[in-house]
């Protein structure tokens, strides 16, 4: 990927909103992004952390304090219109004219993009197919569910053929099921048709399965950038990690027999699977930790490097950056 | 869809490398795709069938209670006698006569045209309070703005879709009025009265518009349609009931009226009145609605309101185009209230910001 055109190039892209008798409000803070063609690149904060601000700035739908922004070779505030015909955006609680059908707001969107109904029609046929809504696009939206206006949204997003779509929080209000589907068609859009997907969410399990890279912004401030491989690794270097290991029967003596290893600094035993003990150790010696249960005769069912998962990066990046991270 | 590719004018490509993009196509007309969604909306909505019904309802009421009387109004007016000897018309009369209501002594309904100045801005508020914080509300404004149009399309198109519905509304009821007046009184509109006709009608779809207009960037402003539509209607029953107290006061901290005035002061302060009366959107609708269906009416100025009074015996009648000379301000002060609101709208919007 890294031949790969740049659709997204942003340096030291800043929001700052001017406060009554306080500093700025920093929303975004000096952005370096870099976003190539097929990528699916992951926002990943909580709430209020400065996606949202960062994705209305791409569009042109915000001016940015300082720094520059190009979407597509496109300058998105002297040229919005060329981003916006280019660019697929899903916001955060999309919402839909209620009173008219499923197909009658994508075709509304098609027109919008100055495509004739002769051609769009064929084309909102097959969205309404691929994002799973065959049989209620006749149907009027208030009758949706939010999870069907989410699909909705996305098949919307996808009417004008876009060269990048921007999802904000697309897997929110779908039930899991249809999040599998979703982050399905978004992979699928960036493997087969070479579409660029940046998502924002703080759902990380579900960022972590389907992007390529991510960046964890806290409080305007992207702390980590890059594959979800490097962020841990760059995380892990030099502490210790934590290993889950499961081990059946009633666990007697294991404690004991993994402490007795060389470096092992702690073990728990998990507080909702008494199968599973936490054993924190320096990286190194993982390896002698299993042997030496393996050689006394308990084979464990699971081990898990907690390390690798996103959930625990983010949780040790908000445990840095906290309070301030949370309260904005 | 078609798909040619292009290479990024001026994005860091690398060598031979290609991002694809949709074919390029005319930008389209933005207002004209909202302007004719929210048409085809307004015509399926509720409201559209409420206002069309009250504002016809009314409108036949009013052209019954004057039928009743019709017969005696059109006999003093054609003993009028007139200085080119040529008879008052009594077609327009349907519209301004307000008759008294039989069996309720003392109090009369007003005349259509009284309505049209009484209930036009329920017609512009109605179509307008909620036009852009419903798609906020709604959550489809961020989906919008981020299509391929300009920001100003948005109002543009709901403010065009909004006038046109409610010129729909006027225009028909016009008709159906005009209608019932020649079938069942017998009346018949010359071209002169059809073209004061026609421009009354305009003037009253540009006076409902001013209303449009201050509906509209009420809701711009407020982000609650509710806020909107009661701020709005504040304004409209403080202009249309305390209107003319508000200015005579003002008037008379202005130019105060001593216990033994000189004329001149009189005047001035009639004059102060009259200028400052024509602030008033419900002011400057009434009198078009005079100049335009009454011929005889020759200036709306202080001092040829006294001269009328004693020449009353042989009254001139003014033609249509010198009509139109004569409310010529007045379409210029509605036309700049429509878009000094129209602006306002359109600042506030661009500066707002999009998110949810």
């Amino acid at each position: 990927m890294a031949g790969e055109p740049l659709v997204i190039h942003t340096r030291g892209l800043e929001k700052r909103y001017p406060q009554e008798g306080a500093d700025d409000k920093i929303a975004v803070r000096s952005l370096d992004l870099d976003i190539r063609q097929g990528e699916v690149f992951g926002l990943l904060g909580p709430n209020g952390a400065g996606k949202t601000t960062t994705i209305l700035m791409l569009l042109g739908l915000t001016e940015p304090t300082a720094g520059t922004a190009e979407v597509l070779g496109f300058d998105p505030l002297r040229d919005p219109l060329q981003v916006k015909r280019h660019v697929g955006y899903l916001p955060d609680n999309v919402g839909f004219y209620g009173a008219m059908t499923g197909r009658e707001n994508l075709r509304y969107t098609a027109r919008l993009n100055g495509i004739p109904d002769l051609e769009s029609d064929e084309r909102i046929d097959a969205l309404l197919h691929q994002v799973g809504l065959p049989e209620s696009g006749d149907q009027p939206v208030e009758t949706y569910s939010r999870g069907m206006r989410q699909r909705l949204g996305l098949a919307d997003v996808l009417v004008k053929d876009p060269a990048v779509v921007i999802l904000d929080e697309p897997t929110t209000s779908i039930d899991p099921v249809g999040v599998m589907e979703v982050l399905d068609l978004v992979r699928g859009l960036a493997r087969n048709q070479g579409v660029s997907v940046l998502l924002s969410s703080h759902l990380l399990h579900q960022v972590q399965q389907v992007c390529d890279r991510i960046a964890i912004f806290v409080a305007g401030d992207v702390v980590a950038m890059g594959t979800v491989a490097d962020i841990a690794g760059q995380q892990q270097r030099g502490a210790n990690v934590t290993i889950d290991i499961g081990v059946d029967g009633d666990g007697a003596g294991v404690p004991e027999l993994l402490r007795a290893v060389p470096g092992v600094i702690s073990v728990e035993p998990d507080p909702t699977d008494r199968r599973l003990w936490s054993v924190t150790c320096p990286p190194a010696i993982r390896g002698s930790v299993l042997t030496t249960l393996i050689a006394s005769g308990h084979v464990p069912w699971t081990v898990r490097d907690r390390g690798m998962e996103l959930d625990e990066i983010y949780q040790r990046y908000f445990a840095a950056n906290t309070p301030q991270g949370v309260a904005a | 869809m078609s798909a040619i590719e292009v290479s990024a004018p001026s994005a860091p490509v690398q060598e031979g490398a290609t991002i694809r993009l949709a074919a390029v196509r005319a930008i389209p007309a933005g207002w004209r795709v909202i302007g004719s969604r929210e048409f085809t909306e307004h015509l399926l909505s509720l409201r559209f069938i409420v206002l069309l019904l009250v504002l016809g309802l009314a409108g036949m009421l009013a052209i019954y209670s004057v039928a009743g009387t019709f017969r005696d109004v059109a006999s003093q007016i054609a003993q009028q006698t007139t200085v080119t000897g040529k008879s008052l018309p009594v077609f327009p009369h349907l519209f301004t006569e307000s008759a008294t209501i039989p069996g309720v002594s003392g109090q009369s309904f007003p005349s259509f045209a009284g309505l049209v100045a009484l209930l036009g801005p329920v017609l512009g508020i109605a179509f307008g309070f909620d036009a852009i914080s419903s798609e906020r509300s709604e959550g489809t404004l961020p989906r919008l703005v981020s299509q391929p149009i300009h920001r100003d399309d948005v109002i543009n198109g709901k403010f065009l879709a909004g006038l046109a519905v409610i010129s729909m509304i006027l225009g028909a009821v016009i008709l159906m009025l005009s209608g019932v007046g020649i079938i069942r009184l017998g009346v018949f509109p010359d071209a002169d009265v059809a073209a004061r006709i026609i421009t009354w009608f305009v003037a009253a779809a540009l006076y409902v518009a001013f209303w449009l207009a201050l509906a509209t960037l009420g809701s711009v402003v407020f982000r609650r349609a509710a806020t909107a539509a009661l701020v709005v209607i504040a304004v409209w029953l403080v202009l249309t009931f305390f209107g003319s107290q508000i200015v005579s006061t003002v008037a008379n901290t202005l130019r105060p009226v001593p216990t033994n005035p000189t004329p001149v002061e009189q005047l001035a302060n009639a004059q102060m009145i009259t200028d400052l009366g024509r602030l008033n959107p419900i002011t400057l609708f009434q009198q078009m609605t005079q100049a335009l269906l009454d011929p005889t009416i020759q200036s709306f100025d202080i001092s040829a309101l006294v001269q009328t009074d004693q020449s009353r015996a042989a009254v001139t009648i003014l033609p249509f185009q010198q009509s139109l000379l004569l409310i010529w301000p007045q379409v210029v002060v509605l036309v700049a209230g429509t878009v000094i609101c129209f602006a306002a709208a359109y600042v506030s919007f661009m500066r707002q910001e999009i998110r949810a």
